[in-house]
């Protein structure tokens, strides 16, 4: 099966057909992932914003990686569902467009990133990691999510 | 109102913007993906005053580090706004969403100066309580409220579903 018959059969079934068929429901779904896109905004800014001695620097790092940790994956898991239902409803038009790759690139790599680099650096003790590394991790972080967005923005246009 | 809405959009710097290829979407681009500076912290200011989250950093702290970071986000947001309502102001003065939008920023203008004025200055009396007082905790609920709210608006602009004939 070819990468572009899979991306045809997600978009032909009920839940693509459901979403094209109706005025409301992309929009709808839409506005979800937006304010999904926020959430998962704050969680990733609070943690980064933090490794370079910024935001709420007072607090060690550790705990703010906990704190912010189940906002992180619930938002992560509403712009996933949300996501997948918006490419069901056009699958196939995101197989030829650029951005869309650009963008599942930067989502994985963002991914990976944020739970083996992100997570240990945030959780070693303070003077584990020099400055200069928290900052290239936390600029690496922020491109990365920042890819993400970009291509999800990107998208829109055709 | 709406004379000025079509004075506005006759001006040539309002129809460069709407024509323009690439000016329009990032602009655009630079509104929306400042939500997560704005809307994201806010969001993490939110939780802490409805006492769901970092309960074990002061309130006052969480609020007060994160304040600034989102005033810079709101300016960035209402610069990149009001550049994009400037590119279709009667379409936008038109739809209901854009008023909708509108009220709510009001309202959540009101709601954050409410707080400044009153609750924000007790705060060393409660900041690690772990239930805040309830003006507290519904200053919390109603920006939450009306942050979703005008987001959702904001997204909805893009269609005249109910647009009215002009």
């Amino acid at each position: 099966m070819s990468v572009l018959s899979f991306f045809t059969a997600c978009e032909n079934n009920f839940l693509g057909e459901a979403i094209r068929g109706s005025t409301w429901l992309f929009p709808a779904i839409e506005s979800v992932h937006l304010l999904g896109l926020g959430v998962i905004g704050g969680a990733v800014l609070v943690v980064n914003l933090r490794l370079i001695g910024l935001g709420i620097a007072r607090q060690p790092t550790p705990q703010l990686w906990r704190d912010t940790r189940p906002w992180l994956l619930g938002s992560l898991a509403v712009m996933l569902v949300s996501g997948a239902l918006l490419f069901t409803s056009e699958a196939v038009k995101l197989y030829y467009h650029e951005a869309f790759w650009v963008k599942m690139t930067s989502l994985l790599l963002s991914i990976v990133f944020t739970f083996t680099v992100v997570r240990k650096v945030a959780l070693a003790g303070p003077d584990r990691v020099r400055p200069v590394w928290r900052w290239v991790v936390a600029l690496v972080s922020v491109l990365l999510w920042s890819g993400v967005g970009v291509g999800g923005r990107w998208i829109g246009f055709s | 109102m709406f004379a000025f809405c079509q004075w506005l959009a006759s001006t040539p710097w309002s129809i460069a913007l709407h024509e323009s290829i690439w000016v329009y979407p990032i602009i655009e681009s630079v509104h929306v993906l400042t939500l997560c500076l704005f809307l994201g912290l806010v969001v993490i200011m939110d939780l802490r005053l409805l006492g769901v989250n970092m309960l074990q950093t002061r309130a006052s702290e969480v609020v007060g580090r994160l304040e600034p970071w989102t005033l810079a986000g709101f300016i960035v947001m209402v610069i990149s706004g009001s550049l994009l309502f400037y590119a279709i102001p009667v379409k936008a003065y038109l739809n209901i969403f854009f008023r909708i939008k509108l009220l709510f920023l009001v309202l959540a203008g009101l709601n954050t100066l409410v707080f400044h004025l009153t609750i924000f200055r007790q705060m060393s009396a409660w900041d690690l309580d772990h239930r805040p007082p309830w003006r507290a905790r519904l200053t919390g609920a109603l920006s939450l409220l009306l942050w979703a709210g005008i987001v959702v608006a904001g997204r909805m602009i893009a269609y005249n579903w109910f647009d009215k004939q002009s």
